[in-house]
């Protein structure tokens, strides 16, 4: 917070996250089977990445900064996995007994 | 210092009586006030609702109400009650209050941000009124989806706007206390000397800054797919209704450890005070708080076990949802070792500790019943749910916020409240709610479905103990209304410290505290309740 970041450094984001969106945008029309998904939520969290450590100063900010902003990024990836778990399980366990 | 009573001073109160002086006030007591007033009207409103339709369920006929009328009746109780009274009712009023006084400071970290905070959860309010008015809304507080987004003619998204408003109140009376408790400490006071009032309120501010937010997207998202189409939740378009239930209880079951935290620092203040004693075992009451903030996270699946959810995520979330009651219990046990030789005085805040200890232990107990898998199967969607949840939101969050109020009172009006009718208000409560609540155990195991506008007579009479234990309940709360107002002119002067309790907020900061809190910054030089000094 002490030092202004220069602004040089803001263009600089700006365009890779211009890029970026090109590129999600641009892979959408790209028939990437079961790898669709999985591409576009990637390039969705570097370009948050990129926004939360330059854009929101948590690159230059001190140690309780971060522990808060990676929690905030843990805990979502709480919701995923364990929303996941249902999800994915749901063929892992067959009931015991046909169903009719 | 405490000898000074009858020479008026200048206090947070009397320094300004002007209306724009409280509606523009930045001082965190007076915005404890303001939610004081505002979270009363709407438990009112809440609770009018829910004597309403008490009284219908009273037959098992419909005669009151229409069965549309019923639907909205019980929905709007259950919205009014989670989102408007609960989730802020102690960390909002007493938190707001205590906090800076706790730990030494003039007032918050964001002053202006906590005045923000009241009038979101103002407007957030005013909207949920005017869909109540507007047509009412009948899903359920839950706004289980595909019902909510696809079939329910009612105000859904006015409601669902009203809730995601109301959410950043919570998230920013979250961001505000955890900036507090970091950076505002006085000297000397480190962690492991913090009342665990502050611990249990660092918790849950926590939770409402991860939690929050999920909610907040999650209603918006309905939002869209109701208003503009896009599929979300709807299989027809893409989408998965229990998509909805993940999201929304990500949410949820957290939201239940931002009520119940809370009150347990309160109780946690009290039962120090009125046995004399240092909470036993201090730093496992203050871990297990954190605890449940982190644990509190892993087990929303157990409300999915009959929605379809896989049966591994439904063994991991039952697991789960057993090892977040340790921390609880751990709680319980420390408080009632607090006791045990203790010196006890019984004055009212501390019939609430032991009405919480009891109603929690139930509430919790019977929370173990429904997470178990093959229970659940039985009781899923009855009234054994439905008793489970008000005994550990009436039994504990109500319990702890009343003893609260009770005990915090003298420090902030100045005076003091009628002990004997106190007293009686206790009883009302205690024996109307378990009056009211008990019976519905009995006929959740009998299979009566919640939410429910017609049931089988054969249910009737436990229905109808359940409705007169709400009336006894009702007296129990307008009780307190009128001692409380009746206290503020003609009550006793409360001396400083009437407890004769421990803590910055009773022993150095003035009844009732003056503007700036403090006429110079504290210096704390001992741990919290070291109550065993004096005893010896
Ligand atoms: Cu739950």
């Amino acid at each position: 917070m002490s030092e202004a970041v220069p602004l040089k450094i803001y263009y600089r984001i700006f365009s890779a996250l211009m890029v970026l969106t090109a590129i999600t945008v641009g892979i959408a029309f790209v028939d990437l089977g079961y790898l669709n998904t999985f591409v576009a939520v990637s390039i969705a969290v570097l370009k948050a990445t990129l926004v939360l450590l330059f854009f929101m100063h948590v690159k230059y900010s001190n140690r309780l900064i971060w522990v808060f902003a990676s929690a905030g990024f843990i805990w979502f990836i709480i919701m995923v996995a364990f929303t996941m778990s249902d999800y994915v399980g749901r063929t892992w366990v067959e009931a015991p007994i046909p169903l009719p | 210092m405490s000898n000074d009573t009858s020479s008026p001073k200048v206090n947070y109160l009397n320094n300004d009586y002007s209306i724009k002086s409280w509606l523009l006030t930045v001082d965190h007591k007076r915005i404890a006030i303001l939610y004081l007033i505002a979270i009363s009207f709407f438990f009112l409103v809440g609770g009018l609702m829910a004597v309403l339709f008490r009284f219908e369920l009273a037959t098992p006929q419909g005669d009151l109400v229409s069965a549309e009328t019923y639907n909205k009746l019980f929905t709007m109780h259950g919205m009014v009650m989670v989102f408007f009274f609960l989730i802020p009712s102690v960390p909002a009023v007493l938190g707001n209050f205590l906090l800076p006084l706790m730990i030494g400071a003039k007032d918050v970290a964001f002053p202006r941000l906590n005045l923000a905070s009241w009038y979101i959860y103002m407007l957030g309010g005013t909207l949920t009124i005017f869909a109540a008015i507007s047509g009412g809304i009948d899903t359920g507080w839950t706004f289980y989806t595909p019902y909510s987004s696809t079939y329910a003619n009612t105000a859904v998204v006015t409601a669902g706007i009203a809730v995601f408003i109301t959410g950043f109140s919570s998230i920013l009376t979250g961001l505000n206390f955890l900036v507090t408790i970091h950076k505002l400490r006085a000297p000397g006071l480190t962690w492991s000397r913090l009342p665990l009032f502050v611990w249990a309120h660092y918790a849950t501010s926590i939770i409402m800054l991860l939690g929050t937010p999920v909610l907040a997207i999650t209603v918006a998202l309905l939002a869209v797919e109701r208003g503009l189409g896009f599929g979300i939740f709807d299989p027809n378009l893409g989408g998965d209704p229990v998509l909805f239930q993940h999201l929304f209880w990500f949410y949820s079951h957290p939201a239940v450890y931002i009520m119940i935290l809370p009150s347990m620092g309160v109780i946690s203040e009290i039962v120090a005070a009125f046995c004399r004693k240092r909470v036993f075992g201090y730093t496992f009451v203050a871990a297990s708080s954190l605890a449940i903030a982190v644990i509190g996270f892993f087990v929303w699946g157990h409300h999915l076990f009959l929605s379809s959810q896989s049966v591994f995520a439904g063994m991991v979330f039952s697991f789960l949802s057993y090892i977040v009651a340790v921390p609880s219990a751990i709680k319980v046990f420390n408080w009632t070792a607090t006791m045990f030789r203790g010196s006890i005085s019984w004055e009212t805040p501390m019939l609430y500790v032991l009405g919480f200890i009891g109603l929690f232990s139930i509430g919790g107990l019977t929370g173990l019943f429904l997470a178990n898998l093959a229970v659940d199967v039985h009781l899923h969607d009855t009234y054994f749910v439905v008793a489970h949840f008000h005994y550990v939101m009436v039994g504990g969050v109500i319990m702890g916020y009343m003893g609260g109020l009770h005990y915090y009172w003298p420090k902030i009006t100045g005076r003091m409240y009628n002990e004997f009718w106190a007293k009686i208000s206790f009883l009302l409560i205690f024996v109307g709610f378990n009056l009211t609540f008990l019976p519905q155990f009995v006929l959740g195991q009998l299979g009566m479905p919640r939410r429910y506008y017609f049931y089988d007579a054969e249910w009737q009479t436990l229905n109808v103990l359940s409705s007169a234990g709400a009336s006894v309940l009702g007296i129990g709360y307008l009780l307190p209304v009128i001692y409380f107002l009746y206290s503020l002119k003609n009550g006793k002067i409360a001396s400083q410290n009437p407890w004769g309790a421990k803590g910055l907020e009773w022993e150095v900061a003035d009844t009732p505290p003056d503007p700036h809190n403090f006429h110079e910054i504290p210096v704390v030089t001992e741990e919290a309740y070291a109550y065993a000094k004096e005893a010896h």
